[in-house]
């Protein structure tokens, strides 16, 4: 077992996210909101889908190496999970459910004749003898199997619940909401049941240029993308709201420093900061070639610089807003009524202005943690990025570009990656927008 | 006054999913005459001129048998010929100028507007006809003041000139929705006289749609009043007051603050509470790269009064003379206050730190608007009991509690309030938990910062008698700012009128309303609109 920085973080996060969630629900006033993202169908329906992202996240995020390997390879629990796709490794370019290679190559068939023809793959599809013919009842069979072992999977754990349930004389499904839960979780289960049954015969999503299953390496960026999207929230967040509300609050000369701060750091182009910072870690590393000794540490290293890096460049737009915003609400009313009432400023700071100012907080986080996961395709594009040997979609869009200038063009992979990024990014906005929603007093009685 | 103008019937305004906010109404506007509608907040009466105007928002459904203009059935005119109505046949008026003027557009190219939209004119002429109408609207210099933006005009300005635009495609009803609430009283009276007088000139009707029942005596032929979406009283105006049938009506009658309330105020002689020696508030007004001081903005200029303990006194002024800034100086809460005060016999002002913050905590502040002056993400109980949390931090959380539930008792709210959020409660249930917030922590003063001018007539009436009442409980002394004379005369002992500020009358309630001596105390109590009996 091998814990690796991001690892650590994310399980960090997870737990504080965990006892929060246990904090809540002691608290009185705090039932009605909670009671209202429950009760929103769209909310809950992303938050089963958020969920099903975090769990591949995290069972990515469990690095260990096998007893038996002699490679000094450190592989992930989804990684041994998926060990026949991982290893299942083509030629080169194959199109989605192929049982052929995508570009002609010459071949010497048995009798001696080269001819110039589309070669058939070494895995996939392999268990056909005449593709042609066979392969699209081949595939329907094989989905249908998938799908039936993932529904037989579901309806076990549904009526294992529902009997449960029913011993304590509660309905499993009381309204529209917990219907429509159990809905996507049926979808989702089974349809991961497909395509991972679908895998095991065939490339779903196609190879890419050295051959190595899509699918795969969407599945792997899931957690770079939430290790990008959160680990630098989480960095960035304390920055900007400790050094906005003080600048808003207090004014004067502390708002004349953090001023300076945020102006000086954003005329650095980020780009700069973040291509030194990055070499920085390169020399370290190169430096100190004992403590990583494997790729895997190093491209996990390298990750969480980019995270601290970006954090530290993402600040001050967060900062701006929230100064402006603390300005406002340092004139209102009610915060000149508990400054009447004798109420210490360090107080007032955490009691009125930081619980006003939350609602930034979270569409901000919400829009940023897409901007991040884009801003990764975009440093990966000029080497600055992740690390090359890591999967993630920035990677995959970098790649893309060259591949969408051939001809005929290969569109799997940029499809692949804009799906599993674009229903994570929707996933969290409608969760967050379902959460702030809820939080926001005046409009408890809205709808 | 033959034929209807106007004739509305079984007008009903439903919102998507609710109940109704016009509940089947009918009434008429004649020509030439003043028709008043009369409710107080959320009765449906700006609803009912947008209906008729059919400027109700999206998701308004609207139903009647008939609105007819003229003999015109108004709900059979398609959407694109009904910018022929608007404008053109009914004017209106908005309650807030500065929001309803572009600020981006000089007045005349606005007023203009109106005249290329409706009528075919050269350039000459239309210059001519805004000249025309700003000097109808009594706007000085109009020539000067035909290439000014609206920032450049007082509020009162602004106000004539929304009159200007309303009258520049000479309509027959000219619909006045609140068309004095956002200004001070003289300028109030004077927008009423223009309005009265143009009324008379063009012979149009003029539909009034206001809260305020002595306005309405003074100007209005007929009066309507409107209760939760129904009209439950409409007759002539001088019938209407005299003798007034519908229960609701008598009530808010009852409510009208009286001038001659403040006669025969007892006498209470006690030791000054607050005494203020020459205050000041100054703002720097800074200018250049370094933000070098060039000047003052003198807010405050120079106040002394004295206040007794267990009295009220009235700081009276209209918007701008410094009043709420005195108020706010005094508790500390703004920068650039100089000068002395004096509280219980320490100066306040030469405490500080610890001291200055356990002093300050005897002076409260209830603040104008109810909505502003809470923190929406708190909860009532743990607003009130803030003050006890932060000065009293040994008080156990069961004893704070009790003293939450019973500062609700005492300002009239039930118990279950304390866990519920302050958005919940209506205006007047807003302003009672501020008035207990202040309470929790013992003040022996409160400043009430125009405690009642967001509240309808009936709602300030009772946080009137709320605060009298805690006054002879517990002795309390209010420093009571407002613009409504009217209230003064319910409520205070003595009474400052504050003027650019400064105060330019100093005395007893009865000698200042009664005898006023300053010019401008005249002025000011003239323009009060008086209940008209007739």
């Amino acid at each position: 077992m091998i814990v690796l920085w991001t690892d650590g973080l994310l399980f960090l996060l997870v737990l504080m996210i965990v006892s929060l969630g246990f904090y809540l629900r002691g608290k009185e006033h705090l039932q009605r909101p909670l009671a209202k993202i429950k009760s929103s169908r769209a909310g809950m329906v992303a938050l089963v889908v958020l969920f099903f992202f975090v769990i591949i996240g995290l069972m990515d995020s469990i690095h260990f190496k096998l007893a038996n390997d002699k490679t000094n390879e450190v592989i992930s629990l989804l990684d041994y999970w998926a060990t026949p796709i991982r290893e299942q490794q083509e030629k080169s370019y194959s199109a989605p459910f192929s049982a052929y290679l995508y570009s002609k190559e010459l071949i010497r068939s048995e009798d001696g004749v080269q001819r110039w023809t589309y070669s058939r793959l070494k895995y996939g599809g392999r268990h056909l003898i005449n593709p042609e013919t066979e392969k699209t009842q081949d595939i329907a069979k094989k989905a249908a199997l998938g799908f039936v072992k993932g529904a037989a999977l579901f309806g076990f754990v549904f009526f294992l619940l529902w009997g449960l349930r029913k011993q304590q004389n509660k309905v499993l499904l009381p309204n529209k909401t917990s219907k429509a839960v159990w809905l996507t979780t049926f979808v989702m289960v089974s349809g991961s049941y497909t395509l991972i049954d679908l895998s095991t015969w065939y490339h779903v999503l196609g190879t890419d240029k050295v051959g190595e299953d899509v699918f795969y390496q969407t599945v792997k960026s899931i957690r770079t993308g939430l290790v990008i999207g959160t680990l630098t929230t989480l960095i960035m967040l304390p920055l900007a709201i400790v050094f906005g509300i003080l600048a808003g609050f207090f004014r004067g000369w502390v708002d004349d420093v953090i001023q300076y701060i945020y102006t000086t750091l954003n005329s650095i182009p980020s780009v700069l900061l973040i291509a030194a910072s990055i070499l920085m870690v390169q020399v370290y590393m190169a430096n100190n070639e004992d403590q990583f000794t494997n790729l895997v540490v190093r491209a996990d290293m390298r990750l969480f610089f980019l995270c601290l890096i970006l954090g530290v460049t993402s600040w001050t737009g967060l900062c701006r807003l929230l100064r402006a915003e603390t300005m406002k609400l340092r004139e209102m009313e009610y915060v000149q009524a508990a400054q009447a009432l004798g109420v210490r400023r360090r107080i007032i700071l955490i009691r009125h202005i930081l619980p006003n100012v939350m609602h930034i907080v979270l569409i901000s986080v919400v829009l940023d943690f897409s901007s991040l996961v884009l801003a990764e395709a975009v440093l990966s594009y000029i080497n600055i990025g992740v690390d090359p040997t890591t999967y993630s979609w920035g990677n995959m869009i970098n790649g893309a570009r060259l591949e969408m200038a051939r001809e005929p063009i290969v569109w799997w992979s940029l499809l692949a990656s804009f799906l599993f990024m674009f229903s994570l990014v929707l996933a969290a906005n409608i969760f967050a927008d379902t959460v702030r929603d809820a939080f926001d007093p005046r409009r408890a009685n809205n709808d | 006054m033959t034929e209807a103008l106007l004739r509305v019937k079984d007008l009903s305004v439903a919102f998507n999913h609710g109940d109704k906010v016009v509940n089947s109404i009918n009434f008429e506007v004649f020509s030439g005459e003043t028709f008043a509608l009369v409710g107080e907040s959320g009765s449906g009466k700006s609803i009912t001129a947008l209906s008729v105007m059919r400027l109700l928002p999206e998701n308004a459904r609207l139903k009647a048998t008939e609105i007819c203009l003229a003999d015109e059935n108004l709900l059979a005119i398609p959407e694109i010929d009904f910018c022929n109505i608007r404008g053109r046949r009914i004017g209106m008026i908005f309650q807030d100028p500065m929001a309803s003027l572009n600020p981006v557009m000089t007045i005349g190219d606005q007023i203009a507007e109106v005249l290329e939209l409706h009528f075919s004119m050269s350039r000459q002429e239309i210059a001519d006809r805004v000249l025309k109408l700003l000097k109808q609207v009594e706007i000085p210099e109009p020539e000067r003041k035909f290439r000014d933006y609206p920032h450049q005009l007082s509020g009162g300005q602004r106000q004539r000139i929304m009159i200007a635009i309303a009258l520049a495609a000479e309509p027959n009803l000219l619909i006045a929705d609140e068309p004095t609430t956002a200004l001070d009283v003289t300028i109030q009276k004077q927008i009423l006289e223009l309005l009265n007088r143009i009324q008379k000139q063009n012979n149009m009707a003029l539909w009034l749609i206001s809260h305020d029942l002595a306005l309405v005596s003074n100007l209005a032929d007929r009066v309507a009043v409107m209760q939760k979406g129904e009209i439950v009283e409409a007759a002539p105006t001088d019938v209407f007051f005299s003798q007034p049938k519908h229960p609701y009506t008598k009530k808010l009658l009852a409510a009208l603050p009286s001038m001659e309330s403040c006669l025969n105020r007892p006498l209470k002689e006690q030791q000054p509470l607050l005494k203020l020696k020459d205050f000041k508030v100054y703002y720097p007004i800074r200018k250049g790269i370094f933000k070098r001081v060039v000047g003052y903005v003198r807010a405050v200029d120079g106040v002394s009064f004295e206040l007794q303990q267990g009295k009220t006194l009235a700081l009276v002024g209209e918007s701008g003379c410094g009043k709420t800034t005195l108020g706010k100086g005094l508790l500390g809460l703004i920068p650039g206050a100089s000068g002395e005060v004096w509280f219980e016999g320490a100066l306040l002002n030469q405490l500080s730190g610890n001291e200055l913050r356990l002093k300050r905590s005897e002076i409260q502040i209830v603040f104008q608007d109810p909505f502003s002056s809470m923190n929406p993400r708190m909860l009532v109980g743990e607003i009130i009991d803030e003050g006890i949390r932060a000065l009293h931090p040994e008080v156990t959380a069961l004893d704070r509690k009790k003293r939450v539930e019973n500062l609700l008792r005492q300002v009239d709210l039930p118990m279950e309030a304390a866990n519920r959020y302050p958005h919940e409660f209506s205006g007047g249930q807003r302003q009672r938990i501020c008035i207990a917030r202040a309470l929790a922590v013992n003040p022996k003063l409160i400043v009430c910062d125009e405690p009642t001018s967001a509240l309808d007539v009936s709602v300030q009436a009772q946080i009137i008698e709320l605060l009298k009442s805690l006054q002879k409980d517990q002795g309390l002394s209010y420093l009571f700012i407002t613009h409504n004379i009217a209230v003064v005369a319910e409520i205070a002992d003595d009474v400052a009128v504050m003027n650019k500020g400064k105060i330019v009358e100093y005395g007893k309630v009865e000698q200042v309303l009664k005898t006023p001596n300053h010019e401008y105390t005249k002025t000011l109590l003239s323009a009060v609109p008086i209940l008209n009996m007739n």
